[in-house]
C-alpha cells in the first residue's frame, strides 16, 4: 500500500477558527503542528458567520463585565451550560479578540478609536466586536494569516477517515489528500478535533458541505462521549426563496440594528410569543421597543432579539397559523425602519446576498425569512480548562466541543467560543505531547483504515451516494426538526437504521481522483452516526428546552435542568446513552443569577 | 416553471479532457451551481467541483462560465436564455487537477511570501486606538474572500506562465496595499512590491476589478495608490532627496 | 510506504500531496469562449482615439487659423514663441520658422493622457491588445509590462500632471481674456467665451480626478484621522476620481471642440454669437 506518513507532536482536524486557533497556541507552545482540513485554507465555514464576536469588552457601555455576559449565556442556554465552560469563556473573549488586532484585524471602530460592539439577541449589552457583517470572514483571514506567517504546515483539502488509537491513548490520524485520493497518515500524541458542525445531515440548513460531523463521528469511534446531541440550533432567520438558496443565513445582525418580525397580516408577532422566563428583560410594547435601540438603561430589548430558539419557534408557529408570507417564511423588515445608507452600510453582504441570489432590494422592501438549522449545541465532552475528551491524547474545541452552550447558544458566542476554547485545547494539546515520543503506527491499523476508505470502489450495482444523502436530510428535516415528538423519532430512527444498510452497500464510479462521489459515499457513515445520536438523545430526554422542542413534552422540567445525555459507541458499535448529572456551579457564580436578576 | 437546458462541461484532467454536452434540468431562481449539483447527482457522480457556502462568501467555486470568470453559485441561470448553451470550464490560468478543479497553490505560495503584519506597540491600556476612517481603505481591501478570480483573469500571468515567478498578482498587490495603508503596521513593502511581487507589471488594464465578486475596486483603491507610493519612494526626486536629507518620520 | 519527510515552513498546497510534477493547465484551445461582443469596446477607443490623432496632429502642424480675437485655440495656448499670432503670453524664443508653435504646447497634454492611469488603460487594451478584453487571450509572445524602458517611464505621471496644472491656469486665463472683445475692451462674452470655459473646466476636471493628483491631496498618508483637511481634500477628489473616464474623454471632446471653433472663426466660417 502506498502511504505517505508524517510525524508531528500535535494534529490539528479542521482549520475553520478553532482549528486554527488551537495550531498558533500548539506552535507557540513549542510543538511542531499541522493543520488537515477538507477545504481550502480559509474557505472553512467560519466565514459564514456574520454578525460578530460577543465579548465584554465594554467599549460602549462601561456597566459590561464578564458575570453580565456569563450570566447571559447561561441563561440564553437555558442554564444547561457547564458554568465552568461558559465562565471561562466570558472571562477571556475579551483578550481574544484584542489579540487579533495584534495579528491584523481591522474591525469597526467606536468614535474613540476602540473596537466598536453591536447589539444581538440575548445580550444585556452591545457587545459583539464586528467587520460589517462579514466578521467570521475577517476572524478566518487574519488566523490564517497568522498560520503561514508561522509557518505551520496545512493539509490542505485533506480528509481524516479515521483516528488511531493504541491502549494509552491518541497516536495519530488516518486520511486521504482528496485530489489524489493517496492516503496519509499522521503520527501524532494529540489530535485537535475542530471540526464544526452537523448541519448537512438536515434539509434545509446554513451550513456547507463540510458539515457532515466526522470529528463527532471519529471522537465516537475513538471513545470518546458526546454531550447533549439533541440540542440543534435552528437559526430563526434563512433565507426561504427561491428554492436553491433556501437555508442560507440571514445575520441577526439585522434585528440588532433594528430589523423586526412581521406575518402576512403585517403584525410584528413577536410580543405574542415572550416566555415568563425572559419576560422581565424584554418590551411589552412597540414604543418601548423601539427607544431601546438608542436608550437602553431606561427601556427593555425588542422581543425580536430573544434567544435564537424563542424566535426560530415563534416564526414556525406563525407560519403553521397560516400567517406565514406566501413562500412558507415571515418578513425580516428593515427597509422601513432604517435608511438605505444605514442598510448598505451596516449590512453589505446581506444586502448583496438578496440582491444577487433572490432580486430583493433589501433597503426597499422586506426579507422573507425562515428557520434553518444551524448549529449543534451538542458535542464531545471535554474538560472545561484543558478541552480534552475521555480519550488521552485527544482534545475538541468549536462547535464539534459539547457543553459550552447548553441547550441553546446565544449569536456572537460562537466566535468567542473558537478563540477562547481553540487556544485552551492548542495548549494543552502541545503540553500532552510534550515527552512523547516514539509511538508506533501499526501496518494492520492502517491497511484496515485504507481498506474501509476503498470499499466504495470494489462495491457494484450499488446505489448512489447522492440519493441515500438526500434521504437522511429528508428524514431528519421531517422527523427530528425544530418540533419533535416521540412517533415521528422513533420512526426516524427506523429510517436511520435502514439507511445504514443502504451505506454499507453503497458503490461508486470514477477512479480516486477528485472524486466527490466517493467523498460523499465516506462522509455518509459519519452523518448517520450523529444522525442515530441526535434522534436517540432527543427521544430520551422528555422536556423542551433550548433548541429541543417536544410536542408531547411542551415544559421545562425540573429533573431535567440537571441532567446531561452522553452518547457513547458501544462495543457493537452502536451507540448507547446514559445520563449524567449536570456539573452544578459554585455558589460565588450562582450569586451572579440573583443579583442581575 | 422548469426547462432543460444544454451545458457545455469541460471534463478531464492534466493529460488531457474536452468539452462535454449535457442536457440537464433548470428550475426557477437556481444558479449554475445548482445545475452542476444536479448533474453530479444525476448524470456524472464523479463530476468534480470544489464549492463550500454557497452564498458567495468563501470564494470556493470559481470557474468560467461563458468564457467570463465568475462563481458559480452567484451566476443565476436567469442571466441566459432558455436556449442559450451555457459553457462552463475551470479556471484557465492555473492547472487543472480534475474537471471543474484546479490547483491555485501559485496563490498559496505568493501569500506566504509576503512580509507578516507588523503591529506597533498597544496603547498603555492594552487597547489599539483607530478611528473608523483610517481603517476603511484596509478594510475595502479585507472583503476578499479569495476566490482568484482576479489572479485567473489576469492576462499578465493568464497569458504567460513564466511571469508567475515574478508576479504576485492582483490580489497579493492589494494585501500589499492594505498592508502598506494599515494604521498600526510598521513594516515597509513598498520595495518589495515593486522588487520582488512584480508591481511593474501591472499595466492597470482593470480585468480584477471587473469580475470581483466582492465589488473591490482592485486597482483605483488598491494597486494605483501602491504604485503611487512606490513612485514616491522609487522615482520621485523630491522625496528621494528629502528621505536622504532629513528621516521623516513613517505617518 | 513512503518515510517521513520534513515538510517546508508555509502552507501545503494541494497538488503537492502526490509527489507528481506541476500539473498542467486545462486544454482548452479556444482563444476566448466568451459569447458577448467584446470586441465593440476596444473598437470604439481605436476609432475615437484615431480621429483625435488625424484632426491634432493636422492642427497642430497647420500652424494657422489659431486666434481669432479674442479667443485662442487650446493647442496653441500658451503664445511662447515669436512665431506665433498672438499677444496672451510673453514671448519667450523663436523657434525655426517650420516648427509649429503648438508641436511646443502639446507635449504636455500628450505626457498626461499617455501617462494617465485611465489612458493606459485604454491603449493597452485596444491598441497594444495586451489584453483586448477580459479573459480573452492576448497576441504576444512575452510581456514584462511596465517593468523597463520605455513603459518604466509611465511612472513619471505625476510630473506631467504638475505640467497639466500649469497649463490648465494658462486655459484659465485665456477665458478670463475671453472677456475682452477683439479690441481689448473688458466686458464681453460670446459663444467663444463659453466655449474655452467649458474646456477649461473639463480639463481641469480632469487633472483633478487623476489618481496622482488623488494620491498626493491625500492618499499617501495612512493617518487621515490626524490631517482632516487633506481627508476632506482627497474626498473630494476621490469622488471625481471616480469619474476620470468620463472625465478623459469629455474633455478630449471638448477641446478638440474648442480648437474647432476656433478654426472656424478664423476662417470666417462662421461669425461668433454674442452675449454682450
Amino acid at each position: 500500500m502506498e502511504l505517505e506518513r508524517h510525524t508531528y507532536d500535535v494534529v490539528v482536524v479542521g482549520a475553520g477558527g478553532a482549528g486554527l486557533r488551537a495550531a498558533i497556541e500548539a506552535h507557540e507552545s513549542g510543538a511542531r503542528t499541522a493543520v488537515v482540513c477538507k477545504s481550502l485554507l480559509g474557505k472553512a465555514h467560519t466565514v459564514m458567520a456574520e454578525g460578530g464576536i460577543a465579548a465584554a469588552m465594554a467599549n460602549l457601555y462601561p456597566e459590561d463585565n464578564w458575570r453580565v455576559h456569563f450570566r447571559d449565556t447561561m441563561r440564553g442556554g437555558k442554564m444547561l451550560n457547564h458554568w465552568r465552560m461558559a465562565q471561562l469563556h466570558a472571562q477571556e473573549a475579551p483578550d481574544r479578540v484584542r489579540e487579533l488586532e495584534d495579528w491584523g484585524a481591522l474591525f469597526d471602530r467606536t468614535p474613540d478609536g476602540l473596537i466598536s460592539q453591536r447589539d444581538f439577541g440575548g445580550h444585556r449589552y452591545a457587545r459583539l466586536a464586528h467587520v460589517g457583517d462579514r466578521t467570521g470572514l475577517e476572524l478566518i483571514r487574519t488566523l490564517q494569516q497568522r498560520t503561514v506567517a508561522l509557518g505551520i504546515d496545512v493539509y490542505m483539502e485533506c480528509t481524516v477517515t479515521r483516528l488511531l488509537t493504541d491502549e494509552g491513548g491518541i497516536t495519530g490520524a488516518f486520511g486521504y489528500w482528496r485530489e489524489s485520493g493517496r492516503f496519509v497518515a499522521w503520527q501524532a500524541p494529540s489530535v485537535v478535533l475542530a471540526t464544526g458542525g452537523i448541519g448537512k445531515s438536515y434539509k434545509v440548513t446554513s451550513n456547507s458541505w463540510e458539515y457532515t460531523g466526522d470529528g463527532h463521528s471519529l471522537a465516537l469511534q475513538a471513545g470518546a462521549s458526546l454531550v447533549n446531541m439533541e440540542f440543534v440550533q435552528f437559526h430563526p432567520t434563512g433565507m426561504v426563496w427561491p428554492p436553491s438558496v433556501r437555508g442560507i443565513l440571514v445575520t441577526e445582525s439585522v434585528r440588532g440594528d433594528g430589523g423586526i418580525l412581521k406575518n402576512s397580516a403585517g403584525n410584528r408577532f413577536m410580543f405574542d410569543y415572550i416566555p415568563d422566563f425572559f419576560r422581565k428583560e424584554t418590551a411589552e410594547t412597540e414604543a418601548e421597543a423601539d427607544r431601546w435601540y438608542d436608550d437602553k438603561k431606561n427601556n427593555r430589548r425588542p422581543p425580536e432579539l430573544l434567544p435564537r430558539d424563542e424566535v426560530a419557534r415563534a416564526i414556525n408557529s406563525e407560519v403553521k397559523a397560516g400567517r406565514g408570507t406566501p413562500h412558507g417564511g415571515v418578513f425580516l423588515d428593515i427597509a422601513s425602519r432604517r435608511s438605505a445608507e444605514y442598510i448598505r452600510k451596516r449590512l453589505p453582504s446581506m444586502y448583496h446576498q438578496f440582491k444577487e441570489l433572490a432580486e430583493v432590494d433589501i433597503t426597499a422592501e422586506p426579507m422573507e425569512v425562515g428557520p434553518t438549522c444551524h448549529y449543534v449545541m451538542g458535542g464531545v465532552e471535554v474538560d472545561p480548562d484543558t478541552e480534552a475528551a475521555r480519550v488521552s491524547g485527544l482534545f475538541a474545541a468549536g462547535e464539534v466541543a459539547g457543553g459550552m452552550h447548553g441547550s441553546n447558544r446565544l449569536g456572537g458566542n460562537s466566535l468567542s467560543d473558537l478563540l477562547v476554547f481553540g487556544r485552551r485545547a492548542g495548549a494543552a494539546a502541545a503540553e500532552h505531547a510534550r515527552g512523547r515520543h516514539g509511538l508506533e503506527l501499526p501496518d494492520e491499523a492502517l491497511a484496515d483504515a485504507a481498506r474501509a476508505a476503498l470499499a466504495p470502489f470494489d462495491r457494484e450495482g450499488g446505489e448512489n451516494p447522492y440519493t441515500v444523502q438526500h434521504d437522511l436530510q429528508q428524514t431528519m428535516h421531517d422527523l427530528v426538526g425544530i418540533i419533535r415528538t416521540a412517533p415521528e423519532m422513533e420512526q426516524a430512527l427506523e429510517r436511520i437504521a435502514a439507511l445504514k444498510e443502504r451505506v454499507a452497500n453503497l458503490s461508486v464510479e470514477g477512479h480516486r481522483q477528485y472524486n466527490p462521489g466517493w467523498h460523499l459515499a465516506l462522509d455518509l457513515p459519519h452523518m448517520l452516526v450523529v444522525s442515530e445520536c441526535i434522534a436517540r438523545a432527543a427521544l430520551e430526554r422528555q422536556e423542551s428546552r433550548g433548541g429541543h422542542t417536544r410536542d408531547d413534552f411542551p415544559a421545562t422540567d425540573a429533573e431535567w435542568a440537571k441532567t446531561n445525555l452522553i452518547c457513547t459507541q458501544a462495543a457493537d458499535g452502536s451507540v448507547a446513552l446514559t445520563r449524567q448529572p449536570l456539573p452544578q456551579m459554585p455558589s460565588d457564580l450562582a450569586g451572579i443569577f440573583e443579583e442581575t436578576a | 416553471m422548469s426547462y432543460d437546458a444544454t451545458f457545455r462541461v469541460w471534463r478531464g484532467n492534466a493529460d488531457g479532457g474536452d468539452l462535454q454536452t449535457f442536457t440537464v434540468e433548470v428550475n426557477e431562481g437556481e444558479v449554475v451551481l445548482d445545475v452542476i449539483h444536479r448533474l453530479q447527482a444525476t448524470q456524472a457522480g464523479d463530476l468534480a467541483v470544489r464549492w463550500n457556502c454557497k452564498a458567495g462568501k468563501c470564494g470556493s467555486c470559481s470557474a468560467e462560465i461563458n468564457g467570463r470568470p465568475r462563481l458559480m453559485c452567484m451566476t443565476r441561470m436567469s442571466t441566459f436564455g432558455e436556449d442559450e448553451t451555457v459553457t462552463v470550464t475551470p479556471m484557465r490560468a492555473f492547472p487543472v487537477v480534475r474537471d471543474l478543479v484546479t490547483d491555485v497553490s501559485y496563490n498559496y505560495d505568493k501569500a506566504a511570501q509576503i512580509p507578516a503584519f507588523n503591529p506597533r506597540q498597544r496603547d498603555a491600556d492594552g487597547n489599539h486606538r483607530m478611528q473608523q476612517i483610517d481603517v476603511e481603505r484596509s478594510q475595502e481591501f479585507r472583503k476578499c474572500i479569495e476566490c482568484f478570480l482576479c489572479q485567473d483573469t489576469c492576462h499578465v500571468i493568464r497569458d504567460h506562465e513564466e511571469n508567475k515567478k515574478a508576479f504576485a498578482g492582483p490580489r497579493f498587490l492589494i494585501r500589499l496595499a492594505e498592508l502598506d495603508m494599515h494604521p498600526l503596521d510598521v513594516t515597509d513593502r513598498k520595495d518589495a512590491a515593486q522588487d520582488e511581487f512584480g508591481l511593474g507589471y501591472c499595466n492597470i488594464t482593470k480585468c480584477c476589478s471587473e469580475v470581483c465578486p466582492e465589488g473591490i475596486h482592485l486597482t483605483d483603491n488598491g494597486i494605483i495608490p501602491l504604485k503611487e507610493r512606490v513612485v514616491d519612494r522609487k522615482f520621485d526626486p523630491l522625496t528621494f532627496l528629502g528621505s536622504k536629507i532629513r528621516r521623516r518620520p513613517k505617518d | 510506504m513512503t518515510a517521513t519527510a520534513p515538510r517546508g515552513t508555509g502552507a501545503v498546497s494541494p497538488g503537492h500531496g502526490n509527489g507528481m510534477p506541476a500539473p498542467r493547465r486545462a486544454t482548452i484551445t479556444e482563444r476566448t469562449l466568451r459569447t458577448d461582443r467584446w470586441w465593440v469596446q476596444p473598437l470604439i477607443t481605436v476609432v475615437v482615439l484615431v480621429l483625435f490623432i488625424i484632426y491634432a496632429t493636422f492642427r497642430a502642424f497647420q500652424n494657422a487659423h489659431y486666434l481669432s480675437e479674442p479667443y485662442i485655440s487650446p493647442f496653441y495656448s500658451p503664445c511662447i514663441t515669436t512665431q506665433c499670432e498672438g499677444d496672451t503670453f510673453p514671448e519667450l524664443f523663436t523657434g525655426p520658422a517650420w516648427i509649429s508653435p503648438a508641436l511646443y504646447i502639446l507635449i504636455f497634454p500628450l505626457g498626461i493622457r499617455l501617462t494617465c492611469y485611465y489612458y493606459r488603460k485604454a491603449y493597452y487594451r485596444s491598441f497594444w491588445l495586451s489584453p483586448p478584453a477580459c479573459a480573452v487571450a492576448e497576441p504576444h509572445k512575452r510581456y514584462t509590462g511596465e517593468t523597463r524602458l520605455p513603459l518604466i517611464g509611465q511612472n513619471i505621471h505625476r510630473y506631467a500632471l504638475y505640467a497639466a496644472l500649469v497649463i490648465n491656469v494658462i486655459l484659465f486665463y485665456d477665458v478670463v481674456l475671453a472677456f475682452r472683445d477683439e479690441t481689448g475692451e473688458w466686458g464681453h462674452m460670446g459663444l467663444g467665451t463659453v466655449v474655452l470655459l467649458v474646456n477649461a473646466v473639463l480639463l481641469f476636471l480632469y487633472s483633478l480626478s487623476c489618481h496622482s493628483c488623488r494620491h498626493i491631496v491625500g492618499g499617501r498618508i495612512n493617518n487621515f484621522s490626524k490631517h482632516p483637511l487633506r481627508y476632506k481634500a482627497w474626498g473630494l477628489v476621490s469622488q471625481l476620481n471616480g469619474r476620470h473616464m468620463q472625465f478623459a474623454w469629455a474633455s478630449l471632446f471638448s477641446v478638440a471642440f474648442a480648437d474647432f471653433y476656433v478654426l472656424l472663426l478664423a476662417t470666417d466660417t462662421i461669425t461668433d454669437l454674442r452675449f454682450f
